[in-house]
């Protein structure tokens, strides 16, 4: 079953006179249950093809298929309801709410969504032991380094056990012991719930996890790679 | 979806967030609805007196007639049910303070001057109850009994006419048929009124000495009646038209005296345009504070956005903010006020400032009057468009391109 199919997707951003292919026809089928490895230069077009994977950004042109929905063509609330409900996103550049707790944070997807506050809190939780931020639970992101902060998105990610994780760049900030630890949980999430994760780096150590590599280079996928299981 | 919980949350720390920022504000709502709640109960106050005095000038919210006595208050128009028939209606009616009463023209004549009066026959002892003009005495005594054969006059009056307690004056006025009559008095005693044209004109004597005089037998020119609050006169009216079953004309004090209720409606429309005046002071800082809160935002509230919150929820949570400022902001504005009509005397004396108020019946104290009715209108009213004026950037908070707030580095 695919899980995500992107068909001759083309984005292109004006800068002044300069036009920038973001994506340039990309062709991509990612099945149910994949670890894929986005990785690219920076400015090659990872986040962009996040983003429109994950329903934030419209392509000029070319289709998005999450399942059997085409979500280029939905409109605003049901792309909303989309996230919410079926993907974990860990954003590159700002994912906490300030004024929120560490355990609030990770609880706000959630809490969006109307679950009972018992489970959450026993979710989150969890979730934070996982990611060895069970003494930050009550710390606001100003309070945590920026690693710390970026395990929280990660739990928050994750926390809803959603079908997609779309991470953009997710061990940006975080030194090698916490990352390979990130992707430890992350390759078991994989394994024992089915969770697709789609990864976007050029962290090597990340790429070495992906049983599939994506390279990019100026919005065109250059090299699609695939890797023994680990 | 249940988002009202995250939503208040979200809403309350937002506020405290930049909290010098929003305790300018709260000092400025505060102080707002202060100054409105405040200068409504100057007003009210001053009107009040306003009216209380102008209604004491001759007592009564109610006052019965002749049907033909306010185009000519002479003897010839009496009312015909005479004065023992009335005390005794009246008390099985169960009205406490009224007072019959004989008013007519007259001349006043001393050893040195005379003038133009209303010569007043009263029963003091009613008359008290309702507190007239005559009954503040300034020097000598007040009347005694409804066959006193005394005069109280007014202090300027006294003067005018050169005499004073002890002195004899004449009293001169027609009979029914057209015949002068007149009467030695003595004055007994000076009164001192709020307003000067009241301590000239009026001259007050025992009511049957002044039919006695006139040889009108029990009869009366007027009945007044008096209840505990001016404003809620029209049940009393009806009781009384219906004591006198149209035989006679009964009319409130708002009736009688245009000038007075013609205040009341300016009063009404005055203290309408002080309350949008100060909101709209008020409601620039608002918009200002929440534009501002809310572009130093986009990023979060993209992120929200973009985890599937829904625009309406990033409305709400703006909205709900500016609630709870709102709310804040009265709750101090009000306890402010309350407790600076708590630290006031009883009355402001503002002679001051009243010698030039006179001509427009105010008094020389200032009675501020808190109305709850003013209360909840200053306080729905600024709750209610300062949430209108919030609601132009929540919108545009809640129409933010999740993307756009996203990848902004
Ligand atoms: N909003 C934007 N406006 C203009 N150019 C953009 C915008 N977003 C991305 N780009 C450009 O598109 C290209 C791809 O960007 P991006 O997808 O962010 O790359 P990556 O995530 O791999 O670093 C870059 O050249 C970037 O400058
Ligand atoms: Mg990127």
């Amino acid at each position: 079953m695919t899980a995500i199919r992107c068909i001759n997707v083309c984005k292109t951003y004006h800068q002044g006179r300069d036009e920038i292919k973001a994506l340039d026809h990309v062709d991509l089928a990612i099945d149910e249950g994949a670890f894929v490895c986005v990785s690219a230069p920076s400015g090659g077009g990872k986040t962009t093809l996040l983003n429109a994977i994950g329903g934030l950004d419209m392509p000029d042109s070319g289709e998005v298929w999450i399942g059997d929905t085409r979500i280029d063509q939905l409109n605003k609330g049901e792309l909303a309801e989309l996230r919410l409900r079926h993907i974990g996103f860990v954003f590159q550049a700002y994912n906490l709410i300030p004024v929120l707790t560490a355990r609030e944070n990770v609880e706000f997807v959630m809490e969006v969504r109307g679950v009972p506050s018992v489970e959450r809190q026993k979710k989150s939780r969890e979730i934070l032991q996982e990611v060895g931020l069970e003494d930050l639970e009550g710390r606001r992101p100003a309070e945590m380094s920026g690693g710390q902060q970026q395990r929280v998105a990660v739990a928050r990610a994750i926390v809803t056990d959603p079908s997609l994780v779309l991470a953009d760049e997710p061990t940006a900030n975080l030194d090698s012991k916490t990352s390979e630890g990130l992707m430890d949980l992350f390759a078991k999430l994989n394994k024992d719930h089915g969770t697709t994760f789609v990864i976007s780096t050029h962290d090597r150590r990340v790429m070495a996890h992906a049983r599939r590599l994506v390279k990019m280079l100026d919005g065109c996928i250059v090299e699609d790679i695939r890797q023994k299981g680990t | 979806m249940n988002t009202a919980g995250i939503v208040m949350r979200l809403a309350w720390r937002n506020l405290w967030r930049n909290y010098r920022r929003t305790i300018i504000m709260l000092m400025a709502i505060s102080i707002g609805a202060w100054a409105m709640i405040f200068m409504i109960a100057m007003l009210r106050g001053m009107v009040g007196d306003m009216i209380r005095d102008g209604i004491n000038a001759l007592p009564g919210v109610v006052q019965v007639h002749h049907p033909d006595y306010r185009d000519d208050p002479s003897v010839e128009n009496l009312i015909t049910m005479p004065s023992g028939e009335i005390e005794s209606v009246f008390k099985e009616a169960q009205i406490q303070y009224f007072s019959p009463r004989v008013r007519v023209p007259a001349i006043v004549t001393s050893e040195r001057a005379s003038r133009g009066v209303t010569l007043v026959g009263v029963d003091p002892a009613k008359e008290s109850l309702i507190q007239a003009v005559g009954s503040n005495i300034g020097e000598g005594r007040n009347l005694e009994s409804v066959d006193d054969s005394g005069v109280v006059i007014g202090h300027r009056l006294a003067n005018k006419l050169e005499t004073s307690v002890g002195k004899r004056i004449v009293l001169m006025s027609q009979d029914r048929n057209n015949e002068v009559v007149d009467r030695g008095y003595r004055v007994i005693g000076l009164f001192t009124a709020k307003l000067p044209a009241q301590e000239e004109m009026f001259v007050f004597s025992g009511r049957t000495v002044v039919q006695k005089m006139l040889g009108i037998g029990d009869a009366v020119s007027e009945v007044a009646v008096s209840g505990p609050d001016y404003k809620l006169v029209e049940p009393l009216v009806q009781e009384v038209r219906q004591i006198f079953n149209g035989s006679e004309e009964v009319l409130s004090w708002q009736e009688l005296d245009e000038y007075l209720s013609a205040m009341m409606g300016i009063i009404d429309g005055f203290v309408f345009v002080w309350i949008v005046v100060i909101f709209l002071a008020l409601s620039f800082g608002l918009v200002n504070t929440l534009v501002m809160a809310i572009f130093e935002r986009v990023r979060e509230i993209g992120l929200m956005l973009a985890l599937g919150m829904r625009p309406a929820s990033i409305l709400s949570q703006i909205i709900v903010e500016s609630v709870f400022l709102l709310l804040i902001g009265l709750a101090i504005g009000n306890v402010l006020a309350y407790v600076t009509m708590l630290m006031l005397p009883a009355g402001i004396d503002i002679s001051d400032l009243a010698d030039g108020m006179e001509l427009m019946g105010a008094s020389d104290v200032l009675h501020p009057t808190i109305n709850v009715k003013d209360i909840i209108i200053v306080n729905t009213f600024v709750l209610f468009l300062g949430v209108l004026a919030s609601l132009s950037p929540a919108w545009k908070a809640s129409r933010y391109e999740p993307v756009e707030a996203i990848t902004k580095v």
